[in-house]
């Protein structure tokens, strides 16, 4: 075997956003860079989000009035199942490895992966599983049980489409994608680190990916176990999860949820990693607590695997287990407040500039804490069992999915976009999305508090018209529409900026992180050199050698709260 | 490095799996008629004939380790046609069970025993044959002279898989076999 590992690359150096180049598609199919794969799970994941989002769309206009009958009840299990999947697995996962692979290389101060093939590998896997699970509209049904997948729903004897056989192949597939992924990323980063960069310097993005890919490696094993035994259940008879051959429905939920809490985490943590970068560039001041960010993300991380019973309270497991996992619950709500007092903490006193990427952090420290909040009264026993499995828990779980994930995702991608594509979106534009994008999400989530308090259940494909349930339905539906338009308009925003945007400078936004010290789009070779990293911030100290972080008097570096703005470099 | 460390996170989460088969196993073995099926069923003595074969080729692929190490090429190619040859074994040995089991009508979808048993077991199995492959890969390659280097990572991070499979073996082996036997002895 020869000393050179020869790695098919791309010869013109063009990871821009553009699929248009000489080499057509067929170089992007075959390329390893890192750049690439990562932008093409984003692609990936605009791709689903717009399908879920048109499968949603259905699912409100048959909700909008009562005894509708718009779409017949089998068609609605699937449309909101496959929505719900969707999202999950096709949506936010890829877009967070999206940012993951295209940033943390050069976060760094790498050139690419630990293992490039293993990285296309992994995006390719994710990509045929999440295509292998919509193969089942052509084959027969797309699966119908929830996007949980209870048992006994998900046995041949109440199930017999194969759609959710295509559900465990595809999530099966995704599954190990998303482990060799992680891998590679715990990898990289323990090992590809530009020489003097210590863990203590590591950007909070890169740190929050290292401590959600040990998540990811100790969550999606049982989820995968889960997926096996349904598949054999379901094609070689076994006996798993079917009650009258002597199996239990309940082992389901027991390993889906000791999967699914930590992966409400493992979709979460990332973006806690994108706001502690966004946070600090736009507030001018670093960081506050960078130690209490670390400390607190490893606690989510321990803590996710010790909660999943309040997923099944209602199951009937008795007082003493209830109570342990209500008390852990309300736990693990700590360690994710600590977070919001860092950000808060990194605002108080900055010079902040109200970019789209900032608006859409700030909107989030709100949005995200009307979740905690009901989040919080879920994990009140006797509360739970009053809203489980009403319109309460879809407003809940969407207010954070979307209010935390995909807001963090979209500051992200605002925060990132001149970086990957040398462009910037339309500011006038992009102000318009941010307000829509957020009215459509308080009106079509809002109001279904209420509509679970009145006791709606959710994933009922009709409704009696009971007083108030009809016009609170209307009301959103109307908002998921307004979602739906302002998404549009996001994609617009986007292509016309990559066709004819105005030029971004390599540094948009005058940041502290080595990403922004290369060209933008990047060059294939990210670096030729990389500049001295002595702190968590080595651009700002490479711009501002006289204010640099290491070189600042002890006292100083103790009380972060009282550094000077960065607009004013001489502390006049 | 990190090649080494790659596969050390792989076995960490393939860990993670057969946790949660065994965890199901022995879920189900605490409901009524399990055990007394199991220990009808199960023949602990050939088992544990055949687990020994398993147990001594991690020891054998470790000694191809030191000898690639050493340098010793001869050696290191004796060493790995014993291991596969061991792994075989191990692999036929429990083909011939599973034979025994279904001529007994115990199949995966007879009993939860049988799926539980089957399911377990036969994904171990999977894990044994994917090393074996990759063994004979490996051979193969170092037969064609490919790592007369002591340079390459390759028989250290087999290994490292190697010896998980032998580990996970050890668990299930006695999760499956041993405690219900001694069950059985003391009641
Ligand atoms: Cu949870």
């Amino acid at each position: 075997m020869s000393d050179i590992n020869f790695i098919p690359e791309p010869e013109e150096p063009i990871p821009s956003l553009s699929v248009s180049n000489n080499q057509g598609i067929l170089q992007w199919i075959s390329s390893v860079d890192h750049k690439q794969i990562g932008i093409m799970y984003l692609w990936l994941s605009v791709l689903f989000l717009v399908i879920a989002g048109i499968e949603i769309l259905l699912v409100r206009l048959q909700l909008a009035i009562p005894n509708n009958h718009f779409l017949a009840p089998e068609v609605y299990n699937q449309l909101f199942t496959m929505h719900g999947t969707t999202m999950i697995f096709f949506v936010a996962m890829p877009a967070i490895f999206g940012f993951t692979t295209y940033l943390v290389p050069l976060m760094i101060g790498a050139n690419d992966m630990a293992f490039p093939r293993l990285n296309a590998f992994s995006f390719w896997t994710t990509f045929f599983g999440g295509s292998l699970l919509y193969f089942s509209f052509l084959a027969g049904g797309a699966p119908d049980a929830g996007w949980f997948n209870y048992a006994p729903l998900n046995e041949y004897n109440y199930s017999s489409s194969p759609g959710i056989d295509y559900y465990c192949s595809g999530l099966l597939f995704a599954g190990i994608g998303t482990l060799t992924a992680s891998v590679n990323f715990i990898v990289t980063i323990l090992h590809y680190r530009v020489l003097p960069m210590s863990l203590k310097q590591l950007p909070l993005f890169v740190w929050m990916i290292l401590i959600n890919s040990f998540l990811v490696l100790a969550a999606f094993p049982s989820l995968n176990a889960a997926l096996a035994m349904l598949l054999l259940d379901r094609q070689l008879h076994a006996h798993f999860f079917s009650a009258a051959g002597g199996g239990s429905a309940i082992l389901w939920q027991h390993l889906f949820w000791l999967f699914g809490h930590p992966e409400v985490y493992i979709v979460i943590l990332p973006i806690f990693g994108i706001f502690s970068e966004v946070f600090p560039v736009f507030s001018r001041k670093p960081i506050f607590g960078y130690g209490m960010v670390v400390g607190s993300g490893v606690a989510i991380a321990l803590l996710a695997f010790g909660v999943w019973i309040h997923h099944m309270f209602a199951t009937g497991l008795g007082n003493t287990v209830n109570s342990f996992f209500a008390a852990s619950s309300l736990l693990i709500g700590i360690p994710t407040g600590v977070k919001i007092f860092n950000w808060l903490a990194t605002m108080h006193g900055g010079a902040i500039r109200f970019s789209v990427s900032m608006l859409f952090a700030i909107a989030f420290l709100i949005e995200f804490t009307i979740g905690g909040l009901s989040g919080i009264s879920f994990a009140i026993v006797p509360i739970d069992w009053q809203l489980t499995d009403t319109y309460y828990v879809v407003a809940h779980l969407h207010f954070v999915f979307i209010g935390g994930t995909l807001f963090g995702l979209l500051s992200g991608l605002f925060y990132w976009f001149p970086k990957m594509s040398g462009r910037l979106p339309d500011p006038r534009l992009s102000k318009w999305f941010f307000w829509l994008f957020v009215a459509g999400f308080n009106i079509t989530f809002l109001v279904q508090h209420a509509l679970g308090a009145m006791g709606m259940p959710r994933r009922v494909y009709t409704y009696p018209d009971l007083p108030g349930w009809g016009i609170l339905n209307l009301i959103s539906t109307i908002g998921a529409f307004l979602m739906a338009g302002s998404v549009g308009l996001l994609v617009f925003i986007l292509v016309r900026a990559i066709k004819k945007g105005a030029v971004a400078s390599p540094d948009a936004w005058d940041a502290n992180t080595l990403e922004w010290t290369t060209s933008s789009p990047p060059g294939l070779k990210n670096f030729d050199r990389v500049i001295p990293v002595k702190s968590t911030r080595p651009f700002r100290d490479y711009k501002r050698p006289e204010d640099a972080d290491w070189n600042r008097p002890e006292g100083a570096r103790k009380h972060e709260g009282k550094y000077i703005p960065q607009n004013n470099p001489h502390g006049k | 490095m990190e090649n080494k460390l790659m596969v050390k996170l792989v076995v960490g989460t393939e860990a993670m799996f057969f946790l949660a088969l065994i965890m199901a196993y022995i879920y189900f073995s605490l409901l009524p008629g399990f055990t007394s099926r199991q220990a009808d069923h199960l023949d602990i003595r050939s088992t544990a004939i055949f687990s020994a074969f398993l147990f001594s080729s991690s020891f054998t692929f470790w000694r191809a380790e030191t000898n690639f190490k050493k340098g010793k090429m001869t050696r290191l190619k004796g060493w790995l046609l014993l291991t596969l040859a061991l792994g075989l074994v191990f692999l036929v040995g429990q083909g011939t069970e599973y034979a025994r089991l279904l001529k007994e009508n115990v199949s995966i979808s007879s009993s939860l025993f049988g799926t539980s048993f089957f399911t377990l077991t036969g994904f171990h199995g999977l894990h044994v044959l994917v090393g074996l492959v990759v063994i004979s890969i490996v051979t193969t390659l170092t037969f064609m002279g490919d790592y007369d280097r002591s340079s390459s990572s390759v028989f250290g991070t087999v290994g490292i898989y190697w010896h998980f499979v032998d580990i996970v073996w050890l668990f299930v082996f006695s999760i499956v076999y041993v405690l219900p036997h001694l069950h059985k002895i003391t009641t």
